[in-house]
Formats: C-alpha cells, structure tokens, sequence
C-alpha cells in the first residue's frame, strides 16, 4: 500500500518520520520496565510494525566493450549494494532469488521474474556503466515492478572522466537518490564523511574517510595528541582539540585549505569543541579558571563567555542538532560523570543520567534523543562495560544499544538519524564500527592502529 | 838621480794606482762593493741530544725524572719548561700525559728529541664530592602525589608527600616545575583529560598552602594519554592516577 504513496510524493507524510518511528517503538517496548535491566535485548523487536521495501539490485552490466568496465563494475556494485544495504530503510532481496536473465536498461525487464515469489522484490534497481573515450557514463533506474502500468520511479545519468574513485561517488550518488525515494525524503549519507582520531601515522591525529570507511587520510600533522575532531555544519572548518607546550589549545582547520587557520589561545586546558547546528558558536570546555567549565565563543574565538560555574568538571558539550538551543554536556560535579542538558545561555541545568559513568552525549539530528556511553555498574570490583546507550530526552527512558562486549565510546549521529557511529575495542584494539540507530547492522570501518573519537558530516 | 827618478817613478806608479783606484771607486758609487769571500771555516760538529722519563707512567699527583744530555749545543731548551743546562734532570710531575720535546741548538746546527710520560688517572677519585644539581635533588626529594579512581582532591595519605615536597620545595625556591595530571585507562578520553587537569591542579593549590610561590608552578593534563604502566590491573590503574611532578629549569 505505501509504496504507491512514496512512488507519487518522495514526501509522504506516512514515512517522514521512519527513524523517529522505529526509535519510538522500541520505547514503547521497554516502556513497561524502563529501569530494570531485564529489557537489555531490545533488538528482538525493532522491525515491529515497520514492513521495509524489498528491493532487487541485480549486478549492473557493461554497455561498451572498453577494458576498464570489469574493474570499474567491481567498484561499482558493490559500493551500490553496501550503501543500500547500509541504508537501513530498504531489505535487500538476496542475490540467489533472482532470474537468470537480469536487465541493464528498461526494455530488458520482465515484471513477473520479480514482482512474484521468489524474490517477491516491490523495487529493482538497475542499469549499466561503461568506459568511452574515457569517460565513464552509469544509467541506472529505480522501477517500481508491482505497478506495471508506470513502473518508473527514477532514472539517472551520470557521467565522469573514468577512474575507480568516480565509480564509487557515482555509486554513492545513485544510493542516496534510491534512499531519499524510499526512506521518506531523508537524504542519505552515501556521500558524508567521518572525520576520527588515527595513532597509525605515530602520533594521534584527526583522519577524515568515506561514511563506509574507503579513502582513509590523514588531514593534521601536529605531532603531537590531537583529539576530539569536530566538522562545522558546512563542512568548511574542523575544530579539534590539541597539546601544544603550554597546555591543550582548540584548533581551527580549514578544509578549504587544507591548513590550520588562526585561532586565538586560550591559556589552560581547552578541550571536546562543538559547533552550533547554525554554524554561528563554538561550545568546549576550559579550565582557565581552574575548573573545567562549558564556554561559548564565535568561530573566530571571539565573544568567549562562561556558561557553567561548578565544582567539578564539565566537558564534552553537544548542541542540541535541531533547535540549537540546547546543551548536553558531561559534568562530576557530584562525583562520577553524569549526562546534563541546559539551555544554550547557560540555564536549566538538568541530569539526565542516575547512576554509573555516563559521557559522551550526542544529540539525534531530530533533536528527540541523546546516545551517550554509559557504564551503569561503575566502580572497583563492578565489571561493569562501557556502552553506547540512546535516550529519549522527554521521558529520560532509555535502550541499550550494544551489548557485545568491549569498551564502546563515542558514539556520533549520522545526518540522517538513521546511524549511530561510535569507536570500539570489542575486536582488540579501538576501532571505528558503525550501526543502525536500533543496534543493528554493525559493522567495522576501521582496521590499522588505534582509531577514536568518531565525528559525523553535517550532511 | 836615478834613485830618486825611480823612487819618482815608484810614486807616480802608486798616485796614478790611487787615481785609477778611486776612479774605478767613484765610478761604482751605485754599486756595492762585493766583499771579498771569505775562506770557508771547517765545519763545527753537529750538536746531539737525548731525553728520558723515569718511570715513563705516573698517577696524578706522582712525580717523574726527567734526564737529557746534549754535546756541541749552546742553546737547550725543553717546550713547556724552557732554556736548561746542556745536561741534567728534573722532577716533574704534570697532570695529564705530556711530551717532552727538547731542542739542542749548536754552531753545528739543531738536534731534537722527545720522550712521553703518561698520567693515568687514580683509581677512585678519593671522593670528589660532586655537588648534586638542582635538578638532581628534585627528582631525589620531589614525591608524585597519587589519587583515588575518579577522584581530585589530595587523600589523606598523601598528604606527607606534599608536606615533603613542600619543604623541599621552601629550600629550593630557585626551582620551577610542572604538574602532570594523569588518569588511569578506564573511563572517557575527554573526561579523563578535565579529571587530570583537576588532579594537576588540586596539587598545585596544596602546594601553595603549604607556602610554595604559585608563579613556579604550571599544569598540564596528560588524561589517559601517557601512561606510566600499561597492565590492566588495579596496582597499574593506581600508578597512573597522579600527578607527576616534573623540574623545569
């Protein structure tokens, strides 16, 4: 029934809300017990009431007889196919269901291979790629196979020198169009980037890779500790915090330039920068008077203000994403760390979390939940792990989202809401893994070195 | 009369002789005159020399005998201790290895010689008595400070070692240092990094409670980024919650 709705308005309104509405049913779930450890396991439930499209992607297939065209389909398909499957709004129809004879353009495709048992898809993606005259031309379509009369819901040319880099952005392109269809008119995050903490080069400093973990490199080179990398909203400046000779300064990188751009010193321990979703201020702690406090300033360091006057530490501020007009931050003024909010001049400061070591808090993209990592059962002889956790801010209930061991920190929103990246040692070493916002779909984008501090593009 | 022409004669040979003399002589004003050569002496005898060093090793602070003996020189001088008899001895007693070179001249020309004494050092120095640098009595008297899991403020147990380095500190007030506020592995990397600073701090200000000038002192938090022990257990976890202090000139 819905996929008609989608195939006419990419904005209906029944599926606008698909994150928010499959978050939402997991507290529904957990609703009855929210404090009790018992409703740990949450993802035996998480598709409850959501039916995703089932989706064909056969192979795409050569259109000229160019020598490049293996490699580049290689490429190609794969980066398609894990983007979709990463999307999280689509369940792929496995690849032994499908006819012997797959299409590479409209002509060639036979409804009833696909719309019926057994790959009983409700969508097909296809289409073709080929190298001419070095240029790499991808068409691809988007058919809605169980509405025969009309069947196409997209088709897209894209054409670019040929190169493996070019396949794979293409790939990216054609998966967010797919996504946006199908996902509710959410963009899709085939083309964001994750920007990370990387000791591989010897020293630590902020790398930047594809959302899937291709491209990875290497943007600073202090040399010395370089942490907590944060992208402006436009993806223009990275702000991050580094040790230099007199204490730890924020630094400004332009991505621009591909430099470090002038950012005044403040003087004392300056730490966990976070940029307004307006681009407009710059949150961090300090400890310029002597306590680590949550300051406001400009992008250019100006206007510094205090918003927080405590005993205790206060780090890691996180703007509310939506409205900017809220703060969580990580504060022990009463002991342990806890999760806080406030209002962005400084007011209403509120605990969220009651017990343990909670940090790193991150707000959704539709301001609705905070994840944070959290160890409930903190303290000596308690064994206690550290874990990412998401919490609705309204009724302070919560769900645990992993549960496989390690130490899990860190965890940053994808721009869609539909992702949560977060740095992990359950495979040894700390590592950059990436999930569905319901804990599912995990997997690791990282694998050489030490690799922290996860930060998610604006879009 | 012929005597006398002769005699006559004689005279003019010798005035017309002078004449011609000076003549020639004035003729040459701009032109030395070259001395007659004068007959070669017969060769003098060539000077020789010997020097020697008894015993040829000493230790700082013994002495050696130093003998030489020259023939034919008129001028004999030794480097370093100057003009001496053509033959004789001396003690000498030098604090690192020398050579003694002797020269001999004569009318018969130079002769050189040489001998070496070598100085070892002895055994032990008898105590020297090296003064310990500051920097030395820091690290010998300064005591880190160690925190609870969590926690900032200085315990109770600690406080003789602030109490210790303070005095030491009072003593030395030429010396300034830094504070390193440092976190075990467990909890948050942006956490741990405000938790050593404060750890930094809170042993700054019980130090200036306990007299020391605040301006010697800096801070800095190294979180869990520098660890001093990098085992998973609680003795570990104990030894990197501190605040390590540092001299700094």
């Amino acid at each position: 029934m819905h996929l008609r709705v989608i195939a006419v308005s990419p904005a209906a309104p029944t599926r606008l809300h698909f994150p928010s509405a499959l978050i939402f049913a997991l507290f529904v779930l957990c609703a009855p017990a929210p404090q009790s450890q018992a409703q740990d396991w949450v993802r035996t439930g998480t598709d409850l009431g959501v039916a995703k499209v089932r989706l064909a992607v056969p192979d795409f297939k050569p259109s000229t007889n160019d020598p490049q065209n293996t490699a580049l389909l290689k490429t190609f398909n794969d980066t398609f196919w894990d983007d979709l499957d990463n999307s999280g709004v689509v369940e792929l129809v496995s690849k032994s269901f499908y006819p012997l004879q797959t299409p590479a353009q409209p002509p060639d495709v036979t409804f009833q291979a696909w719309n019926a048992p057994p790959p009983n898809a409700a969508m097909l993606a296809f289409g073709n790629l080929g190298v001419a005259n070095g240029r790499l031309t991808v068409l691809g379509w988007l058919y809605d196979v169980k509405n025969t009369q009309s069947p196409q819901i997209l088709g897209k040319q894209y054409t670019d020198a040929a190169s493996d880099d070019a396949a794979r952005v293409i790939a990216h392109k054609f998966a967010d169009e797919i996504i946006f269809r199908l996902g509710g008119g959410i963009p899709g995050i085939a083309e964001s980037k994750i920007y990370f903490v990387s000791d591989r080069s010897g020293h630590k400093e902020i790398w930047v890779m594809d959302y899937d973990g291709a491209n990875q490199r290497q943007l600073t080179h202090q040399g010395s500790i370089s942490l907590s990398p944060r992208i402006s909203p436009d993806g223009t400046r990275l702000a991050f915090s580094s040790l230099s000779k007199s204490g730890w300064d924020i630094l400004m990188f332009s991505t621009d330039l591909n430099r470090l751009v002038t950012f005044p010193h403040f003087g004392a321990t300056n730490l966990s920068p976070s940029w307004s979703p307006d681009g407009t201020k710059l949150a961090f702690s300090s400890s310029r008077t002597g306590d680590s406090e949550i300051y406001l300033c400009d992008p250019n360091g100006a206007n510094l203000h205090r918003m927080t006057a405590n005993k205790g530490p206060d780090v890691s501020p996180a703007w509310n994403r939506k409205t900017g007009a809220q703060i969580a931050f990580v504060s022990g003024r009463t002991g342990l760390p806890q999760v806080y909010t406030m209002e962005a001049d400084g007011t209403n400061q509120q605990r969220l979390t009651d017990q343990g070591y909670a940090v790193s808090p991150n707000w959704s993209p539709n301001g609705q939940f905070l994840t944070l990592a959290w160890i409930r059962k903190y303290g000596p002889g308690e064994p206690g792990s550290s874990d990412i956790y998401l919490m609705d801010i309204a009724s302070q209930r919560w769900v645990q989202l992993t549960h496989d061991g390690g130490h899990n920190d860190f965890p940053y929103w994808s721009p869609d809401g539909r992702h949560i990246v977060f740095q992990s040692s359950r495979s040894g070493r700390e590592q950059i893994w990436m999930m569905l916002a319901d804990g599912t779909k995990l997997h690791q984008l990282t694998f050489t070195g030490r690799n922290t501090q996860p930060d998610w593009s604006w879009k | 009369m012929e005597r006398k022409n002769m005699k006559l004669q004689t005279l003019r040979t010798v005035a017309t002789v002078a004449c011609l003399a000076a003549i020639l002589m004035l003729g040459a004003c701009k032109k030395k005159a070259a001395p007659p050569p004068p007959p070669p002496p017969p060769p003098p005898p060539a000077p020789t020399a010997s020097i020697s060093v008894s015993p040829d090793t000493i230790q700082t602070g013994q002495s050696a005998t130093l003998s030489w003996q020259t023939s034919n020189a008129t001028d004999v001088s030794i480097d370093g201790i100057g003009a001496v008899q053509p033959s004789g001895s001396q003690q000498v007693s030098p604090t690192e290895s020398t050579t003694y070179h002797l020269t001999a001249k004569g009318a018969g020309g130079t002769q050189e010689a040489t001998t070496r004494l070598t100085v070892t050092q002895p055994p032990p120095p008898p105590a020297p008595a090296p003064s310990p640098t500051d920097e030395d009595l820091f690290g010998q008297n300064v005591k880190d400070v160690y925190f609870d899991y969590d926690k900032s403020d200085v315990r109770p147990d600690q406080q003789g070692a602030i109490q210790g380095d303070a005095q030491f500190l009072n003593e030395h007030t030429g010396i300034n240092f830094l504070i390193e506020g440092h976190c075990d592995e467990r909890g948050s990397i942006e956490y741990n990094l405000a938790l050593g600073d404060r750890r930094a701090q809170s042993a700054k200000n019980a130090l200036v409670a306990a007299g020391v000038n605040a301006s010697r002192i800096k801070t800095i938090s190294y979180g869990k980024e520098k660890p001093f022990c990098m085992e998973h257990t609680e003795a570990c976890w104990q030894e990197n919650r501190r605040g390590h202090f540092v001299y700094q000139k």
